[in-house]
């Protein structure tokens, strides 16, 4: 046996400690066999990247991962048990202890807290007990899974609270194995625990699309054929102009195609409004072999606008992807999916095969000689995989960690090659752009902000929904006009602007134009483009206090600004809601810190931490 | 000198010159100056986990972490601006508002520098994440006392690829509920743990200590100012390694190798570290 695993030698003690283990159940060994069957065995060594797929199928598998499992994953991966387990550890969608085979990953994050989280929490409690433990914040010591553990009884049903699943259009959401109920009440939540106890599936869920809308010169631009083709049919796609951007793309050549994206005026959409056009020249002078990653872990508080653009219209993703890899001159691609995006998963992977199959991805594309590969990839449950280095490491199988920069991305980027990295909405926006002009595009929108923007509107307003706006269209024209405004008569009492990470804004700075600059002046940012309204009944403290929350929870840990920085905030937010008032030297405290958390983490989750809090502060302190 | 090409940058207006490739770390030490560091060490990759190492760069947005940037020619670089004193004052004040300090020299020697005041979170303070943890003794050799742990990754690289090559540790969980694990919080004889000694070597606040040490302090004998090095070679094989003795009353307490012994780099094997009890045993009285 030792003999084949030649790869791992010079670790012996650890190789035969892993030769010892217990053999994995059968349910187990067979997920992994899903995972690289296809592979011969030398063929799986040193595939670090199969690690998280690895470790989401024994998930699937079984409700958790097992220490005989994780033992087999080292042996087939050559891998070391203490860093298997360091990336299991990692995803809050992942355990490493007995586990219930069905879990209830309930939303209580801002916009379904406002909606009845806490009595379909109340709920949960009372049929179920206790919410399970933390997997990824487990106390010292209290860790257990290990060797022994495995025959532990489990309930059938358990449920643990979860930050923002991205249905703020419809709250009230709660992820629970492959499935994402929307629009929640406890009656209807009962119904479905009582069905699971008995070890029913229960009724189907019952689909409730998210309301779109748009305003504004070249809209619907990004939203044309949402909702309104079978999102996976080609035939359909094409009819309404899809594909044309790379046609164009594949005559003009990479260089020009890089040219028109410049041209275009086109920033990212993921929140750091970095020139697409650069990136792509950027990636495209280095040399080869270089990638083009789709960023699709779409997790901040508010933002669903990736989701419908994946469930929706895949197909111009993944066109998008395609010119981005022609211009840079990648001949392989990832899209990584946010773990709690179930549906997106199933359509996009559907896409992706139905564009092999037409020959729109994979060798020799339209009869080119341009070939480019995609894989799908799914995430475990990390906000912090968003940052875009992080996603780098969660794809390559290490703990979703930023790294420092330089170097950036599109010099080292994924596997340390040159990587075009771009989110889901950029990389809709591009076929448009090859296919009608960068300039028609610039065109569109104010001086610097070019095109058309997609935003999330939820909380207190008559129609959540995702509006495709022209750059330049006020926000109160997006509120009032396109989400239907505050229903019941009520007051606006502040919007949150771009998310977590983003800024409140009090009903004052409605006038604002949605722009990159615009937004800048009014001392907020796009960010996401999330907007989440409150009316004037909403306890502000309890939304600061869950804010301050999120980034304690999804810190990754590595650098201390962050790490025991988001602590600290919470801590003294707690303190001033206690106190009902925004205290001078608690103020300047927390101002210190935040300083701190913006000059010196390591990447945007720690650096942003304190600003959604800072800014809803203001405007408790202004009563 | 050798034939790598050097470049010009700035610290604190002072003109200097550095090889290409060097860190602003080695560029401010070129020039005569220092940052204080805690994950950083000298014969290990750093990571700019700590944020201490911080200094300004003029046209940086954010403070920049001094170990692992590299210098580029014309960078203007502060290192003691009242921002980047700020942020090392509340690195410190943050590691000690969350872990035992009280046996982390350079921890506290920063923290009385820069003016750190960590009694000022506790009374908000709502319990972190973590328990504190109970120090591990699962084994004769060394100790892990996780409540003076702050993350460093010290340990976990010299296990790793950079020097031992055992992999017997890495860092588990997220946030605050982040630590060093061998896997399944396994004791460490079931891991694969070689007992080398070498992540207790590079540990700078005793979260990983050998067990002699732990026990001494515990029992309020151990005493550094009665210690003495001795330098000798390891007797076990032919490789000759060098060893620090430390001696405090004719015994020996702790051995350790110098960082700048070209063989060793610091790092020993069991044998070295651990195999000198039997100087003390008893039958050879």
């Amino acid at each position: 046996m030792s003999s084949e695993l030649g790869f791992l030698q010079g670790w012996g003690v650890e190789l035969e400690r892993l030769e010892r283990a217990p053999a994995p159940a059968p349910e187990e060994w067979q997920a992994l066999q899903g995972v690289w069957g296809h592979l011969r065995p030398e063929e799986r060594r040193g595939r670090r990247d199969l690690l998280l797929p690895a470790l989401r199928a024994l998930q699937a598998a079984r409700g958790w991962i097992s220490y005989p499992a994780a033992a087999a994953v080292c042996r087939e991966l050559a891998l070391p048990l203490a860093e298997v387990y360091g990336v299991a550890t990692f995803y809050a969608l992942l355990a490493t202890e007995p586990r219930p085979p069905r879990v209830v990953h309930l939303c209580d994050d801002v916009v379904c807290m406002l909606h009845g989280a806490a009595s379909l929490q109340e709920l949960l409690q009372e049929r179920l007990g206790s919410s399970l433990p933390d997997p990824v914040h487990a106390p010292h010591g209290q860790a257990t899974g290990g060797p022994g553990t495995d025959g532990a009884a489990v309930p059938a049903v358990g449920w643990s609270r979860s930050p923002c699943l991205g249905q703020c259009d419809r709250p009230g959401a709660a992820l629970v194995g492959e499935e994402v109920l929307v629009a929640l009440t406890p009656q209807e939540l009962d119904i479905r625990l009582q069905a699971w106890l008995r070890g029913d599936h229960g009724p189907p869920a019952v689909p409730t699309p998210t309301h779109l809308g748009w305003k504004g010169d070249g809209t619907p631009l990004l939203l044309a054929r949402c909702g309104r083709i079978p999102p996976t049919s080609l035939r359909e796609y094409c009819a309404l102009g899809g594909y044309q951007g790379l046609r164009r793309a594949l005559e003009i050549g990479p260089q020009a195609t890089v040219a028109e994206v410049e041209r275009s005026g086109l920033v990212g959409r993921g929140g750091a409004a970095f020139p697409t056009g650069r990136k792509w020249a950027l990636t495209a002078r280095e040399a080869p072999p270089r990638y083009v990653v789709c960023n699709a872990d779409e997790s901040e508080p508010g933002t669903f606008k990736d989701r419908v653009l994946l469930e929706q219209d895949p197909f111009a993703v993944l066109e998008g992807m395609t010119i981005a890899a022609y211009a840079v001159g990648a001949a392989r691609g990832f899209v990584y999916v946010r773990g709690e995006y179930p549906e997106a998963y199933r359509v996009l992977a559907a896409a992706v095969e139905a564009a092999q199959d037409a020959g729109y991805l994979g060798n020799r594309i339209l009869e080119t000689d341009f070939s480019f590969h995609v894989e799908v990839r799914r995430g475990a449950g990390a906000y912090v995989c968003g940052e875009e280095t992080a996603l780098f490491n969660s794809l390559e199988g290490f703990r979703g960690e930023p790294r420092n920069r330089p170097p950036f991305p599109t010099q080292a980027g994924l596997f340390g090659r040159p990587t075009a990295i771009n989110n889901v909405e950029t990389l809709a926006c591009v076929p448009p752009i090859l296919a009608r002009g960068g300039t028609w595009y610039a065109g569109l929108g104010t001086d610097r902000s070019k095109g058309t923007k997609l935003v999330c509107v939820s909380g207190h307003v008559r129609r959540p929904g995702v509006y495709e706006v022209t750059f330049g269209t006020p926000l109160r024209v997006i509120v009032e006009e396109l989400a239907g405004g505050v229903p019941d008569g009520r007051g606006i009492q502040a919007v949150l602007c771009g998310g977590a990470a983003g800024t409140f804004l009090p009903p004052d700075q409605l006038n604002t134009p949605l722009a990159v600059e615009t937004l800048q002046e009014a001392g907020a940012a796009l960010g996401s483009g999330a907007l989440v309204v409150f009316d004037d009944r909403t306890d502000l403290w309890a939304v600061v206090e869950r804010v301050a929350r999120f980034f304690r929870d999804e810190s990754c840990g590595q650098c201390v600004p962050c790490r025991v920085g988001t602590q600290r905030q919470l801590e003294l937010v707690a303190e001033l809601r206690r106190r009902g008032r925004v205290d001078g030297e608690l103020r300047a405290l927390l101002e210190e810190l935040a300083q701190v958390m913006r000059d010196a983490s390591i990447c945007g989750l720690g650096q942003l931490a304190p600003s959604a809090v800072l800014s809803g502060l203001r405007l408790l302190e202004g009563r | 000198m050798s034939d790598v090409p050097t470049l010009r940058l700035e610290v604190d207006g002072e003109p200097v010159r550095v090889p290409e490739g060097s860190t602003l770390l080695e560029a401010v030490r070129a020039a005569g100056k220092d940052v204080p560091t805690l994950c950083y060490h000298p014969v290990l990759e750093p990571i700019g986990a700590c944020r201490i190492c911080v200094v300004e760069v003029e046209g940086s947005r954010v403070l920049v972490p001094a170990c692992i940037r590299r210098a580029e020619a014309g960078m203007r670089v502060w290192t003691d601006t009242p921002r980047v004193r700020l942020s090392r004052r509340m690195v410190t004040e943050l590691l000690q508002s969350s872990t035992d300090a009280s046996l982390a020299p350079e921890l506290q020697r920063y923290a009385a520098e820069y003016g750190a005041r960590p009694q000022r979170w506790e009374p908000f303070r709502q319990g972190d994440a973590s328990p504190r943890p109970a120090p591990k003794l699962d084994n004769e050799l060394y100790v892990r006392d996780l409540d003076r742990c702050i993350l460093c990754y010290r340990c976990v690289r010299a296990c790793g690829a950079e020097v031992q090559n055992t992999f017997a540790i890495a860092v588990a969980g997220r946030g605050l509920g982040a630590r060093i694990d061998p896997g399944f919080d396994l004791s460490l004889p079931e891991s694969a743990c070689v007992f080398c000694g070498n992540c207790v070597a590079v540990c700078p606040t005793e979260a990983l200590v050998p067990r002699t040490q732990f026990e001494m302090r515990r029992a309020g004998t151990w005493d550094e100012s009665r210690q003495r090095v001795v330098t000798t070679v390891c007797p076990y094989c032919g490789v000759g390694c060098k060893l620090e003795l430390h001696v405090q009353d004719n015994r020996i307490v702790r051995v350790t190798a110098p960082l700048d012994d070209p063989i060793t780099r610091g790092f020993l094997c069991v044998k070295g570290r651990f195999g000198w009890t039997y100087v003390h045993a008893g039958s050879r009285d």
